[in-house]
């Protein structure tokens, strides 16, 4: 087997040099000058460094919650999605309009507006305190500010954007005829969603929630300030890196943020393989 | 492609150009002390063109010491720093090599023109009744503090509740972990900074003790009102000197040299002391603070040198794994 | 949108599916969304307009939004060719290392922002590999524009790459193929056939790009310097003035940022419904005819 399958179509070797060339120059280039930086450190020192228990800790954290918020991204971000594309309701362009705001928001005012909310004291988290509805409801208070259920939903927002808009394009180019083929089938409308429109959007459903996972392991500026910080319960490693830095630590910093590196990458890669996968096995299908 | 790449690449480099006045100093500082050289500067300038008739042209970066250090180390081209602790300018010393190790010595009053020191904040009425540090430790009082590994109001603070603990009656570094470890079990969210620290007391209505500088406490007062608060002054307190230094490197390098040191030694005239009083900083010159007595309380201070000086005390308690980190680990099983 | 023509009944779910889907969706973008942007306009105009825009008209501000203004110029072009190169390449060819190149289009995305602009520092620093040879030629890269401009770009780098890849890997490459084989040459097969095809999931790749060119902070943060008028983006602005306390002007550079965003969306829209508007009117005069 050749790298290339034969194609009539022009333009292979410019635009993959292209890719490349620009790739190496934005991306690895700088990311190499981390991992070299790393190198400078004995095994032994690198090893104690990211397998402490308060950074393995901030690891189970940072991934965990944004898998979770990932997740509620994937299933939320979709009905976002669909409710845009498909219904017509008063309200709805300027909805669309706002999905992408939380790129827009600088990190820390995120967080500062969220912190805001779901203080015990704010709009929407006094209904969550003891004597708030919710609180009340349940027979207990349920903190959201400054525990990790906090970072969640900053997590939450900043990558809101990332499924509902790589699910949007292919929902629009979706062909109703399959649909409209299906109906006259006899398929119900379920088995539609599930046989013929799941399929074709699962690629960029992944894609989404391969992107809102990687932005928020990443994220710092809005966790920071609605996460409380408590070592060994809502510290993520991001905040770990940077107290590194404040004692100009640098071998030590660029040592966790390798391995960070090195597990998103990874997860990443699972993550489009698998997608590349689904889309060869059912996206060539229809 | 490739051709617009290119030819952008220029625009970017002129871009860097900045435009040049009589003379430019960049006096990279920390966050809180904006609105101090908001003032100072101009003073600066129409004293200097008085006495030479040449106009300096003053730029200003803020941002957390440390960082700001950081980025003097990395070549941002400050001809005089401005920051909360020596260490940040020992670092720029060792690491960087842009001025001497000796800096400290070249001004007087261990090169701070002013100080600070941390007070208690409490609510209105002062419900829980604190006075002194031990109140802190009591149980069910929420005390917020920045993490005292981002902040240095937080290490501050930390070191305050220290110095306090060891100098009690039958006294001891065991009993003084035992008490910053208590007090810090009693810390429900570590800000970053202390800034976010006060938004959290006085915005999120949490806690009921905010630990801060002196001079912040006007601050809060000018922005969210003086009747919202009380300040309570503890029995013994921390010292807060404020280092500055002339960037040797780079003030030779520009040909600043003479403006730079002048800029800072004006921060010892009667000016230059009278308007750090009036930003609630403890002056240095005696006639400026008997002149501004009244909101300078007499506390019984101790330095950051009788506990060993920075660099002893962040290898002892701030650097990983040191004493505040296992104190951290500590109460965080305990919980 | 409702770029298809209307759909027949039944293809469309019962009325009530309809109410819940859409009432679920709205509930999670109106506690996660809609609530904490009310609120940064709430806190903008907490002590009236007055204030508000006399926040914006501050030297600092222009300052400010003029610098992310042109760093967003100069970032969002760059990375728009990148993202097109690399998903034709990836989209329409097949070959091997496929998902390793898209993962690492993707690396930019899950770097932490401080690590962004931390990277740069090691490449540019007075310590880092670049950082002598710059300072004997006396080139700024970082604490001045290149370098927040790099950090930008970095930060955006897979989204117009990201938002293309599955857009074009759901339409195949029939059509293309088609118009090669009536002879176009690649350009023109490119700009006639490809480009129509994609164009709206490019321009929310544009738009998502540089919605975050403009909001990032943690990467040029730490490469930016801070000099006050000089070296400040809106979001490093911010956080200058919320540390002094003053949270309408904090609030209302913040609130730019969200306009700004909102500006580009309601000309994305309104492009849309124009295109809408034209296919209509000719499909009406083919009609008539």
């Amino acid at each position: 087997m050749t790298f290339k399958k034969p194609s009539v179509l022009p333009g292979f070797n410019l635009s993959l040099g292209y890719t490349l060339f620009y790739l190496g120059l934005i991306v690895l280039l700088p990311l190499s000058a981390l991992v070299y930086k790393t190198a400078g450190l004995e095994w032994a020192d690198f090893w104690s460094t990211v397998s402490d228990p308060r950074v393995v800790a901030s690891y189970r954290l940072t991934f965990g919650a944004s898998f979770i918020a990932a997740l509620l991204n994937l299933v939320f971000g979709l009905l976002v999605a669909w409710v845009l594309v498909r219904y017509s309701f008063p309200g709805k362009r300027l909805i669309d309009a706002m999905v992408d705001l939380p790129f827009a928001l600088p990190t820390a005012v995120a967080g500062i507006a969220l912190a805001t909310l779901y203080a015990p004291n704010g709009w929407i988290g006094k209904h969550f305190a003891e004597d708030g509805l919710i609180g009340e409801l349940l027979g207990k208070e349920i903190k959201l500010a400054f525990t990790p259920l906090g970072i969640v939903i900053a997590l939450i927002f900043i990558s809101l954007p990332f499924v509902v808009r790589t699910v949007q394009p292919v929902l629009e180019d979706l062909e109703i005829e399959l649909e409209e083929a299906a109906s006259s089938l006899g398929a119900s409308r379920w088995q539609i969603f599930s046989r013929v429109i799941l399929p074709t959007i699962w690629p960029a459903l992944l894609t989404g929630f391969a992107l809102a996972f990687a932005r928020a392991i990443g994220e710092y500026g809005s966790v920071v300030f609605i996460a409380g910080n408590m070592p060994m319960e809502s510290e993520i490693t991001p905040l770990l890196i940077i107290s590194k830095l404040e004692q100009f630590d640098y071998l030590g910093a660029t040592a966790i943020a390798v391995v960070m590196l090195a597990a998103s990458f990874a997860m990443l890669l699972v993550i489009n393989l698998l997608q590349w996968w689904t889309a060869k096995r059912l996206g060539r299908r229809t | 492609m490739k051709t617009r790449l290119f030819a952008l690449l220029p625009a970017l480099l002129l871009s860097s150009h900045l435009v040049q006045a009589d003379a430019t100093l960049l006096n990279v500082s920390y966050d809180v002390m904006r609105d101090f050289y908001k003032d100072y500067n101009p003073a600066f300038q129409k004293y200097w063109k008085g006495k030479t008739g040449e106009k300096v042209v003053v730029q200003q970066s803020h941002g957390g010491s440390s960082p700001q250090a950081r980025s003097v180390i990395e070549g941002l081209q400050a001809d005089v720093v401005t920051m909360n602790q020596h260490s940040d300018i020992d670092a720029i010393a060792e690491r960087g090599k842009q001025l001497p190790t000796n800096w400290a010595t070249r001004l007087p009053n261990n090169a701070s023109p002013f100080t600070s020191l941390q007070v208690l904040i409490v609510r209105k009425g002062n419900p829980k009744g604190i006075k002194d540090w031990n109140d802190l430790t009591r149980p069910g009082v929420n005390v917020v503090i920045p993490n005292p590994k981002t902040a240095g109001n937080g290490r501050y603070t930390y070191l305050a509740a220290w110095g306090y603990a060891l100098k009690q009656p039958g006294g001891n570094e065991q009993k003084a972990r035992e008490f910053v470890a208590a007090l810090f079990r009693n810390v429900p969210v570590l800000d970053t900074g202390g800034r976010g620290a006060t938004t959290t007391f006085m915005q999120r209505n949490i806690g009921d003790v905010l630990v801060t500088f002196e001079n912040e406490a006007e601050m809060i007062a000018r922005e969210f009102g003086r009747g919202r608060f009380e300040v309570v002054y503890p029995s013994i307190s921390i010292e807060a000197e404020l280092p500055v230094s002339v960037v040797d490197k780079v003030v030779d390098k520009k040909g600043t040299r003479k403006q730079a040191e002048e800029y800072l030694k004006y921060l010892w005239s009667p000016e230059g002391q009278t308007v750090a009083a009036q930003n609630y900083l403890r002056p240095r010159d005696k006639a400026v603070f008997a002149k501004y007595a009244k909101q300078f309380p007499s506390v019984k201070l101790f330095t950051v040198n009788d506990l060993g000086g920075w660099k002893a005390i962040g290898q002892k308690h701030f650097n990983d794994r040191a004493i505040y980190d296992q104190i951290a680990a500590a109460n965080a099983k305990k919980k | 949108m409702s770029t298809k023509p209307r759909r027949s009944g039944i293809t469309d779910e019962t009325p009530w599916v309809k109410w819940l889907l859409t009432g679920t969706a709205l509930t999670f973008i109106g506690l996660f969304l809609l609530v904490p942007l009310v609120s940064v306009f709430a806190e903008a105009l907490n002590k009236g307009w007055e204030l508000y825009l006399a926040a914006l008209v501050d030297d600092d501000a222009l300052s400010a939004i003029k610098l992310t203004l042109v760093t967003a110029a100069i970032a969002i072009p760059l990375n728009l060719t990148f993202g097109v190169a690399a998903a034709w390449a990836i989209a329409k060819f097949d070959f091997k290392g496929k998902s390793l190149l898209v993962t690492l289009i993707d690396l930019p995305f899950s770097v932490s922002p401080v690590v962004a602009g931390l990277v740069y520092v090691l490449l540019f620093g007075s310590h880092g590999w670049f950082g002598p040879w710059l300072e004997e030629n006396d080139i700024k890269i970082i604490f001045a524009v290149p370098g927040i401009v790099l950090a930008t770009l970095f930060v955006t780098f897979p989204f117009v790459a990201r938002e293309l890849i599955p857009l074009m890997e759901a339409q195949g490459s029939d059509e293309e193929q088609a118009a090669m084989v009536l002879g176009a040459s690649g350009w023109q097969t490119f700009w006639r056939v490809t480009l129509p095809n994609i164009k709206w999931g490019l321009l929310y790749g544009v738009i998502l790009a540089n919605a975050r060119a403009m909001g990032e902070f943690g990467a040029v943060s730490v490469v930016s310097g801070h000099i006050r008028g000089m070296t400040n983006t809106i979001p490093l602005h911010v956080e200058i003035l919320y540390n002094e306390y003053n949270f309408v002007g904090a609030f209302a550079c913040a609130s730019i940022l969200a306009l700004l965003a909102l500006v580009t969306l309601a000309l994305k829209s309104w492009v849309e419904w124009k295109a809408e508007r034209d296919t209509e009117a000719a499909r009406a005069a083919a009609n008539a005819e």
